[in-house]
């Protein structure tokens, strides 16, 4: 386990910093400078800023010099368009935001989607499981974007119960996680009922069965531990996509999580925060994906890589 | 002699061989789901071409007459032509989904066409050299996977114009690695073959074998993966203009649509998000039942 372990790690580490330098040359090659404005600047002035900011520094000093920042002080540098604020500040300000609502989205996600697999799949064609698969076959056109503004009309306009936006208590958080939790849940709960009904009918169950046991203990002891593997092979992506989802949450419900700051930063081409939001994501990304793989590994001692 | 030839007559006739292909058709003919989707399909499609010529406003010209007023005067109705309302500028909302529709489709399918060739190609090369060039190949996939796509599209968009062009570039130059990962797997099992075997004794070289040999047996993979990825293009695409960071005005895509609605609920123009939504859902449902409908066909063992 714990070779498994290290060797992921060995995996996890090059790929971040792999991001951080892609991510650092497309901000270099991209055209027009972070001073380049209307008003052309006197060359000793903008010689100044380039030697506060470092970039007179050949690349692989800058590159560096970034890289080091961030893997030591966790330090993104400073923003381009905020001269008073660093990258830092930014995300600091909506990240404790995005992580609980995203978190509830997931738990929600998780909890409700195996739930609805579980029973479609114990009553496996009754109302119950036609009704389970039409809502994950409907769910899957209802991303969080098509979510948001239909949730929206319905309890802000039509209803009056939610707040159509905000962020100052637990009833704002509502809309945000159903939108965002939506089509995740239906995924969850198909793959889980597939998966479920393919367990419930091979041997140890049957054994389990034949045993006498009672079924609440052959479902819940033998069959969904088995049944859950290919759901968390899910959570991976699915909680890459949810990180993603978050974006439209913040603009659509004016949440105020980095989702804000990123598309912020992408209009008024602020690229230290773009790149500083991406490389947080990505990060977190390998992170999750980490856990998820030793998650796998711990459930079925079968794994190995 | 002629009895012979009696004999094969008689036998071609009692038998007549059913290609592969033949039972994958039947199959796909016999689901209903899937004959839903491909009728949906068609539908939006026709709507996507033809929808241009029922229209009676152009997508670019302003109503003057319902300006001002779209709330009361501006919602769906055939009097003044306006079959799907108009938009919050007074344009016609009918012809603006026509070529929304037209862009969402096409991004689907063209991001769909470059990420099926990248990924084909390059799963099929991992896949058939196998050993090392594999492992570093397939490495550099499972590295690539964990970048977040979609924030590195925006960062792209941003910094090179958003140009339709990247948007469609990018979305399917993202997209190929699941499929590299299919094709790989399939193109392992087919590697061992004779009629591979026997090329390779040939001398036939190594494209050739891959493109001639290898890619057309993994056509039915490719097509149901294909359909499939299509969907997730549109997602893709409009979830980019969703945020207003995907086409530009006056083009615009369904996304574009569904956001310009989103973002005028409150004024009461229901429909202004109601018709793009539905022609997003029509369009994403038909791709889903339609793929699905063709895994079921060609790939029946896997479900």
């Amino acid at each position: 386990m714990f070779t498994f372990i290290l060797k992921r790690l060995a995996i996890a580490i090059p790929t971040l910093l792999l991001l951080i330098v892609i991510s650092f040359l497309l901000m270099h090659s991209a055209p027009g400078g972070p001073f380049t404005a209307e008003r052309e600047l006197p060359p000793q002035v903008l010689a100044n800023l380039n030697a506060k900011y470092g970039l007179d520094q050949p690349l692989w000093r800058q590159i560096t010099t970034y890289v080091w920042g961030i893997v030591a002080h966790f330090d993104f540098g400073p923003s381009f368009v905020y001269k008073d604020r660093t990258v830092n500040q930014i995300i600091a300000q909506g990240f404790p935001i995005t992580l609980t609502y995203g978190l509830i989205s997931f738990a929600v996600a998780v909890i409700f989607g195996v739930s609805l697999g579980v029973a479609a799949a114990i009553r496996h064609n009754s109302l119950l499981d036609y009704i389970a698969v039409g809502v994950s076959i409907g769910a899957q056109v209802l991303p969080n974007f098509v979510m948001a503004p239909i949730l929206v009309l319905i309890f802000t306009l039509w209803l009056g119960v939610l707040p159509g936006g905000g962020w100052q208590g637990p009833e704002y958080w509502i809309m945000p996680v159903i939108a965002l939790s939506t089509s995740f849940m239906a995924s969850i709960a198909r793959i889980t009922r597939s998966s479920m009904l393919e367990v419930l009918t091979s041997n140890h169950i049957r054994t389990a069965r034949a045993k006498g046991l009672p079924e609440r203990r052959v479902i819940l002891r033998h069959a969904l531990k088995p049944a859950l593997l290919p759901v968390i092979s899910y959570l991976g992506p699915a909680f890459v996509a949810m990180i993603t989802g978050s974006v439209v949450v913040d603009i659509y419900f004016s949440t105020g999580g980095i989702g804000k700051a990123f598309v912020d930063s992408a209009l008024n081409r602020d690229y230290a925060v773009m790149m500083g939001v991406t490389i947080l994501v990505g990060a977190l990304t390998i992170f999750f994906t980490l856990v998820v793989d030793i998650l796998y590994g711990w459930i079925d001692p079968k794994i190995r890589y | 002699m002629v009895a012979t030839t009696e004999n094969s007559v008689a036998t071609k006739a009692v038998a007549k061989g059913r290609s592969p292909w033949a039972d994958a058709r039947r199959r796909f003919w016999r689901n209903k789901a899937a004959m839903m989707g491909l009728f949906i399909l068609i539908a939006v499609a026709a709507f996507a071409i033809f929808g241009g010529w029922a229209a009676q406003w152009s997508n670019e010209e302003l109503d003057y007459n319902v300006m001002g007023q779209i709330a009361e005067l501006g919602g769906p109705s055939f009097a003044n032509g306006h079959y799907f309302g108009t938009d919050d500028l007074g344009r016609d909302l009918f012809a603006r989904t026509v070529q929304g529709t037209q862009i969402s489709l096409a991004v689907g399918v063209i991001g769909a066409i470059i990420a099926c060739v990248v990924g084909t190609l390059y799963g099929a090369t991992a896949g058939y050299f196998g050993g090392r060039i594999d492992g570093i190949m397939m490495r550099t996939v499972d590295i690539l996977m964990a970048v977040p796509y979609m924030f590195v599209l925006i960062l792209l968009l941003v910094m090179y114009g958003r140009s339709i062009t990247i948007l469609f570039v990018g979305i399917g130059l993202i997209s190929w690695m699941e499929m590299s990962r299919i094709v790989r797997g399939q193109t392992l099992s087919l590697k061992g073959r004779e009629y591979v075997e026997a090329a390779r004794a040939t001398g036939v070289s190594a494209p050739l074998i891959i493109l001639r040999h290898i890619v057309p047996n993994l056509a039915g993979v490719i097509a149901v993966y294909a359909t499939l990825l299509v969907p997730l293009m549109i997602l893709t695409e409009s979830f980019i203009s969703f945020l207003g960071l995907g086409v530009q005005e006056p083009m615009t895509s369904l996304g574009a649509l569904i956001s310009e609605g989103a973002g005028t609920i409150a004024y009461g123009t229901t429909w202004q998000l109601g018709f793009p939504l539905l022609f997003f859902c029509l369009t994403l449902f038909g791709f889903f039942f339609v793929g699905d409908g063709l895994r079921d066909a060609l790939d029946p063992k896997d479900r």
